[in-house]
């Protein structure tokens, strides 16, 4: 299969998409510039982390409005798998591929650290690799990571099990304490009602290899790689 | 800028319900100085916009820019003040 990453302007977790498919998941991968209008056949498409256009405005609202972004929103509303990490999600919800808003961390202040995710429904195109309920060890580095939306569309989300991640803590309980940015429910990352784009704060990328701390990210490149194949091996039979 | 333009400024601000960190922050320390009598801080942003003296439909394009663009119409809200 092949992966597309998306450079922005700002993007600077791109190569960090980039070698972590290619060099440890062993897939396909090639860079889409954001003035491209061509996806190059892609089967997934990744929007890594950064600062696209230096977050002027909001974080995310000017990429959305790149000719790739035009693609990528096409592709996505036609079933195409994509994924947005970090500043990714926060381009996902400015261009309403997902629902609600990523706002100021509620303290303010940039962070930077590995934290604990626990897989709230492991029957998704995204982690289908995970156990539902397991802890994933994988770091954040944000300072507009706070997930928002009105109650009633919480609701809706946690209702439908588009909330994929959740922050807890070490023993897996879903905590004040272990919320890094002040999230609603400790939200961490939620999919489209359809299940084919995700967003998520923490960097899979960042922990795909041991000597980085953790190989539990490299579950959500495996799952995303065992969906395709899976709608592969069904389109051929 | 020029005489033969006109100007709007639109303000945006937080709905009433989302958190504002900011704004807690900046009371916070309103708080500290001594300043007891502002019992709360909201903050928000605003544009000035130049716009063409022969612009067409300009209220039009002012509403489209600010839920397109200038606005995030999931957190936020906006008015216009035109010249």
């Amino acid at each position: 299969m092949k992966f597309g990453v998306v450079t922005f302007p700002g993007s600077n977790c791109d190569y960090d998409a980039y070698a972590a498919v290619k060099f440890i998941l062993g897939e396909e991968v090639e860079f889409l510039w954001h003035k491209s209008s061509d996806l190059l056949g892609c089967d997934a498409i990744i929007l890594p982390g950064g600062f696209s256009y230096g977050d002027y405005l909001r974080s995310g609202a000017i990429a959305k409005f790149s000719p790739i972004m035009e693609k990528v929103i096409d592709f996505g509303h036609n079933g195409g798998m994509v994924i947005g990490i970090c500043n990714g999600f926060q381009i996902l919800t400015e261009c309403g591929l997902l629902p609600g808003a990523l706002i100021r961390n509620e303290h303010l202040r940039f962070s930077c650290k590995y934290v604990n995710l626990r897989v709230e429904n492991a029957d998704t195109s995204f982690t289908r690799c995970c156990e539902k309920g397991e802890r994933l060890q994988i770091p954040i580095a944000h300072g507009d990571g706070n997930y928002y939306h009105f109650d009633g569309e919480i609701n809706r989300l946690e209702d439908n099990g588009q909330v994929v991640f959740r922050y807890v803590n070490a023993a897996g309980d879903v905590t004040d304490d272990a919320n890094p940015n002040g999230s609603i429910a400790n939200i961490a990352g939620i999919m489209n009602e359809r299940g084919n784009v995700l967003g998520m704060m923490p960097h899979p990328e960042r922990a795909v290899e041991e000597i980085l701390g953790s190989v539990d990210g490299l579950k959500v490149f495996e799952s995303i790689r065992a969906t395709v194949g899976a709608k592969t091996q069904a389109g051929a039979n | 800028m020029s005489n033969n333009t006109k100007k709007a400024v639109v303000y945006v601000r937080l709905k009433d319900g989302v958190l504002d960190p900011q704004g807690v922050t900046i009371h916070k320390a309103l708080t500290q100085m001594g300043y007891n009598d502002f019992l709360s801080v909201r903050s928000g942003r605003f544009f000035e916009l130049g716009i063409a003296a022969d612009a067409g439909d300009i209220d039009r394009q002012i509403d489209e820019v600010c839920s397109k663009l200038l606005t995030n119409p999931v957190i936020e809200t906006f008015t216009v003040e035109k010249d």
